[in-house]
């Protein structure tokens, strides 16, 4: 499904990804942790187009997008929820899920509207409700439910569980699950080692801008050097 | 606290000395070839000083004073209640507004040519704010240089009525459609920049423009300006005493009345009254297309926008480029509407204007504009006696507006888009 094969990527003169190659196949869910700084939002945001690839390839569905125009990437059916949620706050809850959907026509809208309301019903009590006044965790649904909105086939996550309470992750990840049995691709970048891992088919461990691991999520879970680094011995 | 108040007070009382005393307290007087320099009477020092010393004490006593007036029931009790059923507002803003525009048709039939000419000129201060809305209020992209593209216009009716001989009605499409493009093309270079970075090189642009038109004396005539530039004509129609062109006939001879000066007038201002009512039907109906949505959501966060495969190039662009085509339309009016334009009409104050003019009636808000717009243009001229300290008054105004409604006059109410329920 998507592919990104020896990728660089600089800011300015300074590398922050040294030839990354990672592999997310049609209905996997696939976790890439890694602490701060090993590049997991640089990862993500080579993927989209911004900043691209200084050398390498990224293929998605078969397409080479290493130098397409974010604009471009982002409508053929991949779907990005930002790191920090970035909801539009003045705007309501509602309005919020029409931009997702942005580039579809209206009863596809109200579709995956309904849909949205479906998986988060606490959005559809919040409907008219403007989204910077919502909490936390019902922002994050909100910013998920807006990436579905476009009817993605694989749809990124960066860091769904930054900031939130333990039992409103334990939440954003059943529906991650969930995703998967509708036949979404997730590619899910986490510094929750724990949870982002034992979710995942296949798991991959950035260190500085290097590929250090790879393996599924189980193995991973259980390799003595994870442990150590990442799972708190 | 005590003689923490009486510093700031005293501080306070200072200041107001040093702003008000040389301002108020000197005349400068021309004597023969000669300027003097004299003092105010002893009653205008009086006042420098009686005002200085309010001030002290009010600083002095604030705290006490402010408590005392909050205490005081509000006079204007902030509207607490549930807000009106969204579809009857709507039916009653509508009704307020269909009044409002035959009130404005009537009108200056009634009036004074002085009010209708001024009318006119608020009218075309809408069509600009109403545009830089666009650009400021819903992109949010802080645009300094607006008056060029309100220069653009002007010049393009002028230049094209002077060499060519066009008339009103072919210059307007144009003026608008080159200032849209100027529009466009000042749009690519900033695309990248933001906030002050923005507003600083849309500065730039708006003095290059008016340098230019200063400088090329040969194409603008330079500070000259260009003059005789015609009247609009209503069918074929010229309002003057006689005709200027051939072929064409003369308003007053075809309806058999008497020639009036006021009948131009009143035409310019009806002229400029429809334009300004399409501007804001057709801005307005932009605000409710998705591009409008796209529009708020790059101003909310632009790399979410930007996630959901809007371009951010497009939008921005789309957003200059209406708002440059607007001032280009007010451009052809008051070009019209003067006869005469030079580069002194276009200077940065006027961008300056326009401004505050929209950020005074509440960024995005179509009504609070309109009426910001009438507020700035005809409350100077009804103060015409004060004119000496036109700034200062501005400049408190500007002062109390930040303090008592931050958010404009009329803050922008979000227009509420609603999909049609599928049964």
């Amino acid at each position: 499904m998507l592919a990104l094969e020896d990728v660089h990527t600089h800011y300015g003169k300074i590398e922050a990804l040294h030839g990354v190659s990672v592999e997310v196949n049609k209905g996997e869910i696939v976790s890439l942790i890694g602490a701060n700084g090993a590049g997991k939002t640089t990862l993500l945001m080579t993927v989209c187009g911004s900043p691209k690839a200084s050398s390498g390839r990224v293929i998605l569905e078969g397409r080479d997008i290493t130098n397409e125009a974010t604009s471009n990437i982002m409508r053929s059916g991949i779907a990005i929820v930002p790191e920090g949620r970035r909801v539009f706050p003045g705007l309501t809850v509602e309005e919020n899920l029409h931009m997702g959907g942005f580039f579809n026509t209206k009863p596809e809208i109200r579709k995956s509207q309904d849909h949205v309301y479906e998986l988060f019903p606490r959005l559809k009590e919040r409907e008219h409700q403007r989204a910077g006044t919502m909490s936390g965790g019902e922002q994050q649904m909100l910013a998920i439910g807006r990436a579905l909105m476009s009817k993605p086939r694989m749809i990124i996550l960066d860091e769904p569980s930054l900031g939130l309470a333990p039992i409103i992750i334990q939440q954003i990840f059943e529906i991650i699950g969930q995703l998967r049995e509708e036949g979404i691709t997730v590619f899910l970048v986490e510094q929750n080692a724990h949870q982002a891992l034992s979710l995942a088919d296949r798991g991959y461990v950035l260190e500085t801008g290097r590929i250090r691991l790879h393996d599924t999520g189980k193995n991973l879970l259980a390799n003595p050097e994870v442990r150590e680094a990442y799972l708190g011995g | 606290m005590a003689a923490n108040n009486l510093k700031h007070a005293l501080f306070c009382a200072l200041v107001t000395l040093i702003i008000s005393y040389p301002i108020i307290g000197f005349n400068l007087e021309i004597q023969g070839i000669n300027i003097t320099l004299t003092g105010a009477t002893t009653s205008t020092i009086g006042m420098v000083l009686l005002a200085a010393v309010i001030v002290f004490l009010f600083q002095l006593f604030r705290d006490r004073i402010m408590s005392a007036l909050r205490s005081l029931p509000n006079p204007l009790p902030q509207p607490r209640k549930e807000p009106m059923a969204e579809n009857k507002r709507a039916r009653i803003e509508s009704w307020v507004l269909t009044g409002i525009v035959v009130l404005a048709l009537f009108w200056p039939f009634f009036v004074s040519r002085g009010s209708v000419d001024l009318a006119t000129l608020v009218l075309i201060y809408i069509m600009l704010a109403l545009g830089l809305n666009v650009v400021v209020g819903l992109a949010g992209l802080l645009d300094l240089g607006y008056v060029a593209f309100y220069a653009v216009g002007a010049y393009t009716f002028a230049l094209l009525s002077q060499y060519a001989g066009f008339s009103f009605w072919m210059a307007l499409p144009l003026g608008a459609c080159l200032a849209a493009l100027f529009g466009l093309v000042l749009g690519f270079p900033v695309l990248r920049l933001r906030g002050d970075y923005l507003a600083i090189v849309t500065l730039g642009f708006g003095e290059i423009i008016r340098i230019l038109l200063n400088n090329w004396t040969a194409l603008t005539g330079g500070p000259n300006g260009i003059g005789g530039i015609p009247d609009p004509t209503l069918f074929g129609m010229e309002f003057g005493r006689r005709v200027r062109e051939e072929g064409n006939t003369s308003f007053h001879e075809t309806f058999g009345i008497a020639y009036s000066g006021e009948h131009k007038v009143i035409f310019l201002y009806l002229i400029a009254l429809v334009l300004a009512i399409i501007t804001a039907l057709i801005i307005r109906r932009f605000m409710r297309m998705p591009v409008g949505r796209a529009w708020e959501a790059l101003r909310e966060d632009e790399i979410a926008a930007r996630s959901l495969g809007l371009s951010r190039t497009a939008v921005k662009l789309s957003a200059f480029t209406i708002g440059a085509f607007f001032a280009g339309f007010a451009g052809t009016v008051f070009a019209s509407k003067q006869g005469f334009i030079s580069p002194e009409s276009f200077v940065f104050l006027e961008s300056a204007i326009i401004l505050a003019i929209v950020v005074l009636g509440g960024m995005g808000s179509q009504l609070g504009v309109v009426l910001a717009a009438i507020a700035v243009t005809i409350l100077p001229e009804l103060a015409r006696e004060f004119s000496d300290y036109r700034m200062l008054v501005f400049g408190a105004a500007m002062v109390l507006m930040m303090v008592w409604r931050p958010q404009g006059l009329m803050p922008m109410r979000r227009v509420h888009i609603e999909l049609k329920k599928q049964e």
